[in-house]
Protein backbone atom coordinates (compact mmCIF):
# COMPACT_ATOMS: atom_id res chain seq x y z
CA UNK A 1 0.00 0.00 0.00
CA UNK A 2 2.58 2.08 0.86
CA UNK A 3 4.91 1.56 -2.30
CA UNK A 4 1.30 2.18 -4.31
CA UNK A 5 1.23 5.74 -3.01
CA UNK A 6 5.25 6.19 -3.76
CA UNK A 7 4.71 5.16 -7.14
CA UNK A 8 1.56 7.05 -7.88
CA UNK A 9 3.57 10.03 -7.70
CA UNK A 10 7.05 9.73 -8.66
CA UNK A 11 7.62 13.26 -8.04
CA UNK A 12 6.30 13.06 -4.32
CA UNK A 13 7.97 10.49 -3.12
CA UNK A 14 10.44 12.20 -0.81
CA UNK A 15 7.64 14.18 0.47
CA UNK A 16 5.44 10.99 0.82
CA UNK A 17 8.68 9.54 3.20
CA UNK A 18 8.70 11.88 5.13
CA UNK A 19 4.60 11.71 5.90
CA UNK A 20 5.13 8.06 6.16
CA UNK A 21 8.13 8.10 8.42
CA UNK A 22 5.72 10.54 10.54
CA UNK A 23 3.01 8.36 10.58
CA UNK A 24 5.53 6.37 12.28
CA UNK A 25 6.66 8.63 15.12
CA UNK A 26 2.89 9.87 15.96
CA UNK A 27 3.44 8.74 19.45
CA UNK A 28 5.61 11.20 19.64
CA UNK A 29 4.60 14.59 18.31
CA UNK A 30 7.99 16.53 19.34
CA UNK A 31 9.73 13.93 17.70
CA UNK A 32 7.42 14.65 14.13
CA UNK A 33 8.51 18.15 14.45
CA UNK A 34 12.42 17.57 15.38
CA UNK A 35 12.44 15.08 12.47
CA UNK A 36 10.55 18.23 10.30
CA UNK A 37 13.24 20.98 11.12
CA UNK A 38 16.21 18.20 10.50
CA UNK A 39 14.86 17.16 6.99
CA UNK A 40 14.16 21.14 5.94
CA UNK A 41 17.04 22.27 7.41
CA UNK A 42 20.15 19.90 6.91
CA UNK A 43 19.53 19.39 3.09
CA UNK A 44 19.79 23.12 2.54
CA UNK A 45 22.95 23.11 4.12
CA UNK A 46 24.35 19.80 2.84
CA UNK A 47 22.91 20.69 -1.22
CA UNK A 48 23.91 24.48 -1.99
CA UNK A 49 27.91 24.22 -0.47
CA UNK A 50 27.99 20.83 -3.25
CA UNK A 51 26.26 23.62 -5.34
CA UNK A 52 28.85 26.15 -4.81
CA UNK A 53 31.42 23.77 -5.36
CA UNK A 54 29.98 22.63 -8.89
CA UNK A 55 29.93 26.06 -9.25
CA UNK A 56 33.37 27.50 -8.72
CA UNK A 57 34.53 24.51 -10.74
CA UNK A 58 31.88 25.41 -13.45
CA UNK A 59 33.16 29.29 -13.42
CA UNK A 60 36.40 28.28 -13.69
CA UNK A 61 35.82 25.95 -16.48
CA UNK A 62 33.70 28.46 -18.49
CA UNK A 63 35.48 31.76 -18.45
CA UNK A 64 38.80 29.70 -19.54
CA UNK A 65 36.76 27.99 -22.23
CA UNK A 66 35.73 31.94 -22.78
CA UNK A 67 38.98 33.14 -22.75
CA UNK A 68 40.29 30.35 -24.82
CA UNK A 69 42.09 28.51 -22.16
CA UNK A 70 41.49 24.92 -20.87
CA UNK A 71 41.16 25.94 -17.64
CA UNK A 72 41.82 23.42 -14.06
CA UNK A 73 42.39 20.03 -15.50
CA UNK A 74 44.87 18.52 -12.96
CA UNK A 75 43.09 17.39 -9.83
CA UNK A 76 40.17 14.81 -10.88
CA UNK A 77 38.77 13.66 -13.92
CA UNK A 78 38.56 17.49 -15.95
CA UNK A 79 39.90 19.06 -13.07
CA UNK A 80 36.20 17.91 -11.10
CA UNK A 81 38.41 17.81 -7.78
CA UNK A 82 39.74 21.08 -8.30
CA UNK A 83 36.81 22.36 -5.76
CA UNK A 84 38.23 20.26 -3.13
CA UNK A 85 41.87 20.96 -3.72
CA UNK A 86 40.72 24.48 -2.93
CA UNK A 87 38.87 24.00 -0.05
CA UNK A 88 41.82 22.24 1.79
CA UNK A 89 44.08 25.01 0.64
CA UNK A 90 41.58 27.38 2.01
CA UNK A 91 41.32 25.26 5.05
CA UNK A 92 44.87 24.54 6.04
CA UNK A 93 45.98 28.38 5.67
CA UNK A 94 46.86 30.80 8.13
CA UNK A 95 43.71 32.67 9.91
CA UNK A 96 45.77 36.59 9.54
CA UNK A 97 44.04 39.39 11.71
CA UNK A 98 45.44 42.69 11.87
CA UNK A 99 46.40 43.85 14.73
CA UNK A 100 44.43 47.03 14.97
CA UNK A 101 41.18 45.51 13.12
CA UNK A 102 37.87 45.19 15.39
CA UNK A 103 38.66 41.56 15.87
CA UNK A 104 35.08 40.97 17.23
CA UNK A 105 33.52 42.58 14.35
CA UNK A 106 36.09 40.96 11.89
CA UNK A 107 35.47 37.41 12.85
CA UNK A 108 31.85 38.09 12.88
CA UNK A 109 31.46 39.58 9.42
CA UNK A 110 31.90 36.26 7.23
CA UNK A 111 29.48 34.17 9.86
CA UNK A 112 26.81 36.83 9.86
CA UNK A 113 26.62 37.11 5.93
CA UNK A 114 26.17 33.18 5.86
CA UNK A 115 23.52 33.60 8.18
CA UNK A 116 21.04 35.47 5.36
CA UNK A 117 22.12 33.77 2.51
CA UNK A 118 20.66 30.37 4.04
CA UNK A 119 17.95 31.94 5.92
CA UNK A 120 16.41 32.87 2.67
CA UNK A 121 16.45 29.95 0.71
CA UNK A 122 14.11 28.18 3.04
CA UNK A 123 10.96 29.95 1.65
CA UNK A 124 11.78 28.64 -2.10
CA UNK A 125 9.52 26.26 -3.45
CA UNK A 126 12.12 23.68 -4.75
CA UNK A 127 8.93 21.14 -5.63
CA UNK A 128 5.36 20.67 -4.70
CA UNK A 129 4.85 20.72 -1.15
CA UNK A 130 8.85 20.56 -0.35
CA UNK A 131 9.45 24.00 0.73
CA UNK A 132 11.06 24.66 4.29
CA UNK A 133 8.91 27.45 5.29
CA UNK A 134 5.46 28.17 3.48
CA UNK A 135 5.54 31.53 4.80
CA UNK A 136 2.39 33.65 3.49
CA UNK A 137 4.43 36.52 3.27
CA UNK A 138 7.61 34.49 1.76
CA UNK A 139 8.41 37.64 -1.18
CA UNK A 140 8.63 40.12 1.70
CA UNK A 141 10.54 37.74 4.06
CA UNK A 142 13.16 37.02 1.21
CA UNK A 143 13.93 40.93 0.49
CA UNK A 144 13.75 41.39 4.15
CA UNK A 145 16.23 38.69 5.24
CA UNK A 146 18.41 39.66 2.20
CA UNK A 147 19.12 43.14 3.04
CA UNK A 148 20.73 42.19 6.16
CA UNK A 149 23.84 40.94 4.15
CA UNK A 150 24.51 44.21 3.50
CA UNK A 151 25.54 45.20 7.03
CA UNK A 152 28.20 42.02 7.51
CA UNK A 153 29.77 43.33 3.92
CA UNK A 154 30.48 46.73 5.53
CA UNK A 155 31.07 45.28 9.34
CA UNK A 156 34.04 43.35 7.39
CA UNK A 157 35.21 46.69 5.69
CA UNK A 158 34.81 49.15 8.30
CA UNK A 159 36.58 46.25 10.99
CA UNK A 160 39.64 45.16 9.02
CA UNK A 161 40.95 49.05 9.67
CA UNK A 162 42.14 49.47 5.95
CA UNK A 163 41.38 51.99 3.36
CA UNK A 164 40.34 49.39 0.91
CA UNK A 165 38.64 47.47 2.99
CA UNK A 166 36.60 50.57 4.39
CA UNK A 167 36.21 51.97 0.25
CA UNK A 168 34.73 48.79 -0.44
CA UNK A 169 32.44 48.81 2.17
CA UNK A 170 30.82 51.78 1.42
CA UNK A 171 30.88 51.33 -2.08
CA UNK A 172 29.03 47.85 -1.28
CA UNK A 173 26.69 49.81 0.69
CA UNK A 174 25.87 52.07 -1.70
CA UNK A 175 25.11 49.84 -4.57
CA UNK A 176 22.83 47.60 -2.60
CA UNK A 177 20.54 50.05 -1.07
CA UNK A 178 20.04 51.48 -4.67
CA UNK A 179 19.71 48.29 -6.72
CA UNK A 180 17.10 47.14 -3.58
CA UNK A 181 15.25 49.24 -5.18
CA UNK A 182 14.66 48.21 -8.86
CA UNK A 183 14.66 44.52 -7.58
CA UNK A 184 11.82 45.15 -5.17
CA UNK A 185 9.84 46.99 -7.56
CA UNK A 186 10.07 44.44 -10.51
CA UNK A 187 9.21 41.83 -7.86
CA UNK A 188 5.41 44.31 -7.70
CA UNK A 189 4.17 43.30 -10.50
CA UNK A 190 4.18 39.69 -10.08
CA UNK A 191 2.80 40.32 -6.41
CA UNK A 192 0.02 42.24 -8.16
CA UNK A 193 -1.12 39.82 -10.86
CA UNK A 194 -0.68 36.57 -8.64
CA UNK A 195 -2.56 38.45 -5.49
CA UNK A 196 -0.23 36.77 -2.98
CA UNK A 197 3.14 37.25 -1.55
CA UNK A 198 2.78 33.31 -1.45
CA UNK A 199 5.71 32.10 -3.64
CA UNK A 200 3.91 28.51 -3.91
CA UNK A 201 0.99 30.30 -4.73
CA UNK A 202 3.23 32.51 -7.17
CA UNK A 203 3.95 29.54 -8.72
CA UNK A 204 0.59 27.93 -8.88
CA UNK A 205 -0.39 31.02 -10.46
CA UNK A 206 2.19 30.15 -13.39
CA UNK A 207 0.37 26.76 -14.39
CA UNK A 208 -2.85 26.28 -15.81
CA UNK A 209 -4.30 23.82 -13.74
CA UNK A 210 -7.09 22.19 -15.70
CA UNK A 211 -4.88 21.63 -18.70
CA UNK A 212 -2.20 19.61 -16.32
CA UNK A 213 -5.37 17.80 -15.09
CA UNK A 214 -6.82 17.29 -18.00
CA UNK A 215 -5.65 13.65 -20.15
CA UNK A 216 -3.78 15.30 -23.15
CA UNK A 217 -0.28 14.90 -22.59
CA UNK A 218 0.49 17.82 -24.70
CA UNK A 219 -1.44 19.76 -22.88
CA UNK A 220 -0.22 18.84 -19.18
CA UNK A 221 3.89 20.10 -20.85
CA UNK A 222 2.42 23.29 -22.51
CA UNK A 223 0.24 23.48 -19.28
CA UNK A 224 3.56 23.82 -17.21
CA UNK A 225 5.39 26.09 -19.54
CA UNK A 226 3.10 28.67 -21.61
CA UNK A 227 2.02 30.83 -18.51
CA UNK A 228 5.33 31.51 -17.08
CA UNK A 229 5.51 35.20 -16.01
CA UNK A 230 8.62 35.58 -18.11
CA UNK A 231 6.45 35.27 -21.09
CA UNK A 232 4.14 38.39 -20.88
CA UNK A 233 5.96 42.04 -21.60
CA UNK A 234 5.43 43.03 -18.13
CA UNK A 235 6.91 39.88 -16.93
CA UNK A 236 10.37 39.85 -19.20
CA UNK A 237 10.94 43.37 -18.46
CA UNK A 238 10.58 42.52 -15.10
CA UNK A 239 12.87 39.41 -15.18
CA UNK A 240 15.56 41.95 -16.64
CA UNK A 241 15.30 44.40 -14.13
CA UNK A 242 15.30 41.37 -10.96
CA UNK A 243 18.43 39.79 -13.08
CA UNK A 244 20.06 42.86 -13.77
CA UNK A 245 19.70 44.26 -10.43
CA UNK A 246 20.18 41.05 -8.43
CA UNK A 247 23.65 41.26 -10.07
CA UNK A 248 24.48 44.22 -8.37
CA UNK A 249 22.83 42.52 -5.18
CA UNK A 250 25.30 40.05 -4.90
CA UNK A 251 27.95 41.93 -6.15
CA UNK A 252 28.46 39.74 -9.29
CA UNK A 253 30.34 40.88 -12.99
CA UNK A 254 30.08 44.06 -13.98
CA UNK A 255 28.63 45.25 -10.91
CA UNK A 256 31.44 43.97 -8.67
CA UNK A 257 32.60 47.33 -7.59
CA UNK A 258 32.55 46.43 -3.72
CA UNK A 259 35.50 44.01 -4.51
CA UNK A 260 36.94 45.33 -7.84
CA UNK A 261 40.59 43.80 -8.01
CA UNK A 262 42.32 46.30 -9.94
CA UNK A 263 40.97 49.40 -8.07
CA UNK A 264 40.39 48.39 -4.51
CA UNK A 265 43.13 45.16 -3.82
CA UNK A 266 39.98 43.08 -3.04
CA UNK A 267 37.71 45.61 -0.95
CA UNK A 268 36.27 44.12 2.34
CA UNK A 269 37.72 41.00 1.88
CA UNK A 270 41.59 42.47 1.64
CA UNK A 271 42.26 41.64 5.13
CA UNK A 272 40.85 37.95 5.38
CA UNK A 273 42.29 34.78 4.48
CA UNK A 274 42.03 31.34 4.83
CA UNK A 275 38.92 29.95 5.98
CA UNK A 276 37.03 33.40 6.62
CA UNK A 277 37.48 34.52 2.82
CA UNK A 278 36.23 30.83 1.73
CA UNK A 279 32.89 31.72 3.99
CA UNK A 280 32.80 35.24 2.15
CA UNK A 281 32.76 32.98 -0.86
CA UNK A 282 30.71 30.64 -0.48
CA UNK A 283 28.01 33.11 1.25
CA UNK A 284 28.31 35.15 -1.86
CA UNK A 285 27.44 32.28 -4.06
CA UNK A 286 24.84 30.79 -1.85
CA UNK A 287 23.61 34.21 -2.05
CA UNK A 288 23.58 33.82 -5.74
CA UNK A 289 21.87 30.72 -6.09
CA UNK A 290 19.51 32.04 -3.49
CA UNK A 291 18.24 35.18 -5.49
CA UNK A 292 18.34 32.97 -8.46
CA UNK A 293 15.76 30.50 -7.20
CA UNK A 294 13.88 33.77 -6.48
CA UNK A 295 13.81 34.65 -9.80
CA UNK A 296 13.25 30.94 -11.19
CA UNK A 297 10.16 31.19 -9.18
CA UNK A 298 8.96 34.76 -9.56
CA UNK A 299 9.03 34.68 -13.58
CA UNK A 300 10.35 31.23 -14.68
CA UNK A 301 7.40 28.97 -13.09
CA UNK A 302 9.59 27.95 -10.12
CA UNK A 303 9.29 24.13 -10.28
CA UNK A 304 6.69 23.85 -12.95
CA UNK A 305 8.30 22.61 -16.35
CA UNK A 306 7.66 20.54 -19.15
CA UNK A 307 6.42 17.31 -17.47
CA UNK A 308 3.79 14.91 -18.09
CA UNK A 309 1.38 12.67 -15.63
CA UNK A 310 3.04 9.20 -15.06
CA UNK A 311 0.44 6.95 -17.68
CA UNK A 312 -0.26 4.44 -14.32
CA UNK A 313 -0.75 6.81 -12.20
CA UNK A 314 -4.66 7.75 -10.52
CA UNK A 315 -3.88 11.08 -9.08
CA UNK A 316 -4.53 13.94 -11.54
CA UNK A 317 -1.95 15.88 -9.49
CA UNK A 318 0.77 13.84 -10.03
CA UNK A 319 3.99 13.93 -12.20
CA UNK A 320 6.50 11.99 -13.36
CA UNK A 321 9.91 13.90 -13.13
CA UNK A 322 9.97 15.84 -9.86
CA UNK A 323 9.88 19.36 -9.71
CA UNK A 324 12.93 20.21 -7.70
CA UNK A 325 15.00 19.12 -10.91
CA UNK A 326 13.39 21.66 -13.03
CA UNK A 327 14.22 24.17 -10.31
CA UNK A 328 17.97 23.19 -10.26
CA UNK A 329 18.29 23.09 -13.98
CA UNK A 330 17.00 26.74 -14.41
CA UNK A 331 18.84 27.94 -11.51
CA UNK A 332 22.19 26.86 -13.24
CA UNK A 333 20.92 28.16 -16.17
CA UNK A 334 20.47 31.60 -14.40
CA UNK A 335 23.56 30.69 -12.72
CA UNK A 336 26.06 29.94 -15.70
CA UNK A 337 24.40 33.05 -17.62
CA UNK A 338 26.29 35.05 -14.78
CA UNK A 339 29.24 33.28 -15.86
CA UNK A 340 28.93 33.99 -19.30
CA UNK A 341 27.99 37.84 -18.37
CA UNK A 342 31.61 37.98 -15.71
CA UNK A 343 33.23 36.56 -19.29
CA UNK A 344 31.94 39.23 -21.31
CA UNK A 345 31.04 42.59 -19.48
CA UNK A 346 33.78 45.14 -18.43
CA UNK A 347 33.50 46.56 -14.67
CA UNK A 348 31.08 49.94 -14.45
CA UNK A 349 32.29 53.20 -13.49
CA UNK A 350 31.15 54.04 -9.51
CA UNK A 351 28.72 57.27 -11.11
CA UNK A 352 27.73 55.08 -14.17
CA UNK A 353 26.54 52.05 -11.55
CA UNK A 354 24.25 54.43 -10.21
CA UNK A 355 23.27 56.62 -12.72
CA UNK A 356 22.26 53.31 -14.12
CA UNK A 357 20.12 51.96 -11.42
CA UNK A 358 18.17 55.24 -10.64
CA UNK A 359 18.37 56.95 -13.66
CA UNK A 360 16.76 54.08 -15.80
CA UNK A 361 15.84 50.70 -14.32
CA UNK A 362 14.20 52.41 -11.54
CA UNK A 363 11.95 54.53 -13.70
CA UNK A 364 11.86 51.53 -16.08
CA UNK A 365 10.29 49.22 -13.29
CA UNK A 366 7.69 51.93 -12.08
CA UNK A 367 6.65 52.08 -15.63
CA UNK A 368 6.66 48.04 -15.56
CA UNK A 369 4.18 48.46 -12.69
CA UNK A 370 1.53 50.42 -14.96
CA UNK A 371 2.19 47.99 -17.56
CA UNK A 372 1.22 44.97 -15.24
CA UNK A 373 -1.78 47.01 -13.69
CA UNK A 374 -3.04 47.55 -17.45
CA UNK A 375 -2.27 44.12 -18.46
CA UNK A 376 -4.38 42.44 -15.81
CA UNK A 377 -7.40 44.68 -17.06
CA UNK A 378 -7.27 44.53 -20.54
CA UNK A 379 -8.37 41.24 -22.61
CA UNK A 380 -4.91 39.23 -22.61
CA UNK A 381 -4.99 40.17 -27.01
CA UNK A 382 -4.88 43.61 -26.72
CA UNK A 383 -2.89 43.77 -23.28
CA UNK A 384 -0.09 41.46 -24.87
CA UNK A 385 1.06 43.51 -28.17
CA UNK A 386 0.06 47.05 -26.39
CA UNK A 387 2.17 46.04 -23.36
CA UNK A 388 5.43 45.21 -25.57
CA UNK A 389 4.96 47.99 -27.48
CA UNK A 390 4.93 50.33 -24.65
CA UNK A 391 7.73 48.98 -22.35
CA UNK A 392 9.96 48.72 -25.60
CA UNK A 393 9.21 52.72 -26.52
CA UNK A 394 9.98 53.28 -22.75
CA UNK A 395 13.35 51.39 -22.62
CA UNK A 396 13.95 53.48 -26.10
CA UNK A 397 13.21 56.54 -24.19
CA UNK A 398 14.60 56.11 -21.12
CA UNK A 399 18.11 55.49 -23.01
CA UNK A 400 17.67 58.42 -25.15
CA UNK A 401 16.98 60.89 -22.09
CA UNK A 402 20.04 58.97 -19.97
CA UNK A 403 22.25 59.71 -23.27
CA UNK A 404 21.32 63.10 -23.71
CA UNK A 405 23.64 63.95 -20.68
CA UNK A 406 26.80 62.38 -22.62
CA UNK A 407 28.96 64.69 -23.95
CA UNK A 408 30.05 64.70 -27.53
CA UNK A 409 31.87 61.16 -28.20
CA UNK A 410 35.15 60.43 -27.60
CA UNK A 411 37.71 59.42 -30.43
CA UNK A 412 40.53 57.20 -29.02
CA UNK A 413 44.00 57.52 -31.25
CA UNK A 414 47.26 55.40 -30.40
CA UNK A 415 49.93 57.51 -29.47
CA UNK B 1 18.76 49.50 -30.35
CA UNK B 2 19.79 50.41 -26.41
CA UNK B 3 22.06 47.55 -24.94
CA UNK B 4 22.80 46.21 -28.70
CA UNK B 5 26.82 46.52 -27.68
CA UNK B 6 25.99 44.02 -24.62
CA UNK B 7 24.44 41.44 -26.96
CA UNK B 8 27.46 41.49 -29.65
CA UNK B 9 29.86 41.06 -26.61
CA UNK B 10 28.03 38.26 -25.51
CA UNK B 11 28.45 36.54 -29.11
CA UNK B 12 31.69 37.32 -29.46
CA UNK B 13 32.43 35.21 -25.83
CA UNK B 14 29.74 32.62 -26.88
CA UNK B 15 31.96 32.04 -30.24
CA UNK B 16 34.93 31.91 -28.32
CA UNK B 17 33.43 29.20 -25.97
CA UNK B 18 32.09 27.08 -28.12
CA UNK B 19 35.10 27.74 -30.65
CA UNK B 20 37.52 26.43 -28.34
CA UNK B 21 35.91 22.86 -27.86
CA UNK B 22 36.39 22.77 -32.04
CA UNK B 23 39.22 24.54 -33.33
CA UNK B 24 42.55 22.85 -31.25
CA UNK B 25 44.87 26.49 -32.79
CA UNK B 26 42.32 28.08 -30.46
CA UNK B 27 43.94 26.75 -27.49
CA UNK B 28 47.59 27.74 -27.55
CA UNK B 29 48.54 27.25 -23.73
CA UNK B 30 51.04 24.15 -23.79
CA UNK B 31 50.04 21.84 -20.96
CA UNK B 32 53.67 21.47 -19.76
CA UNK B 33 55.50 18.26 -18.77
CA UNK B 34 53.58 16.14 -20.97
CA UNK B 35 52.85 18.32 -23.83
CA UNK B 36 56.32 19.62 -24.30
CA UNK B 37 58.10 22.49 -24.12
CA UNK B 38 58.14 25.51 -26.45
CA UNK B 39 61.81 25.99 -26.93
CA UNK B 40 62.54 28.01 -29.95
CA UNK B 41 66.28 28.68 -31.57
CA UNK B 42 65.14 32.22 -30.45
CA UNK B 43 64.78 31.05 -26.59
CA UNK B 44 67.34 32.48 -24.34
CA UNK B 45 67.63 32.74 -20.73
CA UNK B 46 70.93 32.58 -18.82
CA UNK B 47 74.31 32.44 -20.60
CA UNK B 48 76.72 29.94 -20.78
CA UNK B 49 80.18 29.37 -21.66
CA UNK B 50 81.27 28.14 -25.00
CA UNK B 51 84.65 25.60 -25.35
CA UNK B 52 86.05 24.07 -28.68
CA UNK B 53 88.13 20.97 -27.54
CA UNK B 54 85.52 18.26 -26.11
CA UNK B 55 88.62 16.18 -24.64
CA UNK B 56 89.66 19.49 -22.43
CA UNK B 57 86.69 21.65 -21.67
CA UNK B 58 87.92 23.96 -19.17
CA UNK B 59 91.60 24.41 -20.70
CA UNK B 60 89.69 25.50 -24.27
CA UNK B 61 87.57 27.68 -22.41
CA UNK B 62 86.81 30.52 -24.86
CA UNK B 63 87.04 33.03 -22.21
CA UNK B 64 89.55 34.76 -20.89
CA UNK B 65 89.27 36.32 -18.33
CA UNK B 66 88.88 39.69 -19.38
CA UNK B 67 86.02 40.51 -17.02
CA UNK B 68 84.35 43.01 -19.17
CA UNK B 69 80.65 41.01 -18.68
CA UNK B 70 81.28 40.93 -15.16
CA UNK B 71 81.54 44.91 -15.14
CA UNK B 72 78.64 44.74 -17.72
CA UNK B 73 76.24 42.75 -15.47
CA UNK B 74 73.43 44.99 -14.07
CA UNK B 75 72.36 42.84 -11.41
CA UNK B 76 76.25 41.93 -10.87
CA UNK B 77 75.92 38.34 -10.93
CA UNK B 78 78.63 37.16 -12.52
CA UNK B 79 82.05 36.48 -10.44
CA UNK B 80 85.28 36.22 -11.82
CA UNK B 81 88.80 35.33 -10.69
CA UNK B 82 91.74 35.14 -13.05
CA UNK B 83 94.05 32.21 -13.44
CA UNK B 84 97.69 31.92 -12.42
CA UNK B 85 100.54 29.75 -13.94
CA UNK B 86 102.87 28.32 -11.81
CA UNK B 87 105.10 30.91 -11.49
CA UNK B 88 102.16 33.62 -9.95
CA UNK B 89 101.89 35.06 -12.79
CA UNK B 90 98.44 35.75 -14.44
CA UNK B 91 96.77 34.15 -17.61
CA UNK B 92 94.59 34.62 -19.79
CA UNK B 93 91.93 31.92 -18.65
CA UNK B 94 89.05 32.06 -15.33
CA UNK B 95 90.06 30.41 -12.64
CA UNK B 96 86.44 31.17 -11.27
CA UNK B 97 83.91 31.93 -13.07
CA UNK B 98 80.51 31.51 -11.07
CA UNK B 99 76.77 33.10 -12.17
CA UNK B 100 74.06 33.19 -10.02
CA UNK B 101 71.47 32.62 -12.23
CA UNK B 102 68.98 33.25 -8.83
CA UNK B 103 69.89 36.83 -10.06
CA UNK B 104 70.51 36.89 -13.54
CA UNK B 105 67.71 38.29 -15.09
CA UNK B 106 68.23 36.95 -18.98
CA UNK B 107 69.67 40.60 -20.38
CA UNK B 108 72.26 38.89 -22.68
CA UNK B 109 74.20 41.91 -22.08
CA UNK B 110 77.35 40.20 -21.33
CA UNK B 111 77.27 38.20 -24.88
CA UNK B 112 76.75 41.70 -26.56
CA UNK B 113 80.09 43.09 -24.86
CA UNK B 114 82.34 39.87 -24.87
CA UNK B 115 84.64 40.41 -27.72
CA UNK B 116 85.76 36.98 -27.78
CA UNK B 117 82.37 35.30 -28.26
CA UNK B 118 83.06 33.34 -25.21
CA UNK B 119 79.44 33.73 -23.42
CA UNK B 120 76.03 32.97 -25.35
CA UNK B 121 73.03 32.99 -24.42
CA UNK B 122 71.42 28.92 -23.49
CA UNK B 123 67.64 28.26 -23.74
CA UNK B 124 67.56 25.31 -20.91
CA UNK B 125 65.28 26.03 -18.28
CA UNK B 126 64.75 23.42 -16.06
CA UNK B 127 67.24 24.86 -13.34
CA UNK B 128 65.00 24.02 -10.37
CA UNK B 129 67.45 22.71 -7.29
CA UNK B 130 66.56 21.38 -3.90
CA UNK B 131 68.97 23.88 -2.37
CA UNK B 132 68.20 27.31 -3.14
CA UNK B 133 71.93 28.70 -2.39
CA UNK B 134 74.44 26.08 -3.61
CA UNK B 135 72.31 24.59 -6.57
CA UNK B 136 71.20 28.40 -7.87
CA UNK B 137 74.93 29.07 -8.22
CA UNK B 138 76.53 27.91 -11.27
CA UNK B 139 80.56 27.21 -11.52
CA UNK B 140 82.55 27.17 -15.03
CA UNK B 141 82.15 23.45 -14.64
CA UNK B 142 78.21 23.50 -14.95
CA UNK B 143 78.56 26.10 -17.40
CA UNK B 144 80.71 25.32 -19.64
CA UNK B 145 79.29 23.94 -22.74
CA UNK B 146 80.47 22.93 -26.08
CA UNK B 147 80.18 24.86 -29.96
CA UNK B 148 78.42 21.80 -31.14
CA UNK B 149 75.63 22.21 -28.30
CA UNK B 150 75.39 25.98 -29.47
CA UNK B 151 75.07 25.20 -32.91
CA UNK B 152 71.97 22.74 -32.21
CA UNK B 153 70.74 25.36 -29.90
CA UNK B 154 71.34 28.31 -31.62
CA UNK B 155 72.30 26.96 -35.16
CA UNK B 156 71.79 30.50 -37.38
CA UNK B 157 73.89 32.75 -34.67
CA UNK B 158 76.63 30.21 -33.87
CA UNK B 159 77.33 29.60 -38.19
CA UNK B 160 77.54 33.44 -37.83
CA UNK B 161 79.99 33.36 -34.99
CA UNK B 162 82.27 30.78 -36.72
CA UNK B 163 82.28 32.48 -39.42
CA UNK B 164 83.55 36.01 -37.62
CA UNK B 165 86.05 33.61 -36.00
CA UNK B 166 87.53 32.34 -38.87
CA UNK B 167 87.79 35.65 -40.52
CA UNK B 168 89.30 37.10 -37.52
CA UNK B 169 92.38 33.75 -37.54
CA UNK B 170 92.69 34.54 -41.32
CA UNK B 171 93.30 38.13 -40.50
CA UNK B 172 95.57 37.18 -37.38
CA UNK B 173 96.96 34.08 -39.00
CA UNK B 174 99.60 35.12 -41.72
CA UNK B 175 101.27 37.93 -39.46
Amino acid sequence: MILNTLLDNPDQILVNLFHQGAALLQACPALVIALGILLSTVPLVAIFPACFAITTWLERKGLARIQNRIGPNRAGWFGLLQPMADGIKMLLKEDIVPQTSDRLAHFLAPVLLLIPAFTVLSVLPFSRNMIPAAADTGVILFFALGSISTLPVFMAGWSSHNKYSLLGGMRAIAQMVSYEIPLVLSTVTVVMLTGSLNTVKIVEFQQVTHWIEGSNPALQILGQVLKWNVFTPWGFTGFLIFFISSLAEINRCPFDLPEADSEIVAGHLTEYSGFKYALFFMGEYVSAFAISGLAVTLFLGGWSGPNIRPWWSEDPRALLIPGFVWFFLKMFALILIMIWIRGTLPRLRVDHLMAFAWKFLMPLALINIFIAGAYYYLPHWIGWPAGLIVIYACYEGLGRINRRHLGPKRIYRYA
Amino acid sequence: MLGKGIINGLTVTAWNFFGSYFSKSRLTTVQYPEGGNTVTAFSRNIPFLVFDDANAPIDSLRCVACKICEKECPPQCIYIVQDKDANGKLIKSPKIFDIDISVCMGCQICVEVCPFESIKMDSHFELAGRDRFADLLLHREQLAKSNDYYHKIHPAEAREVDDRLAAKQKKAGPA
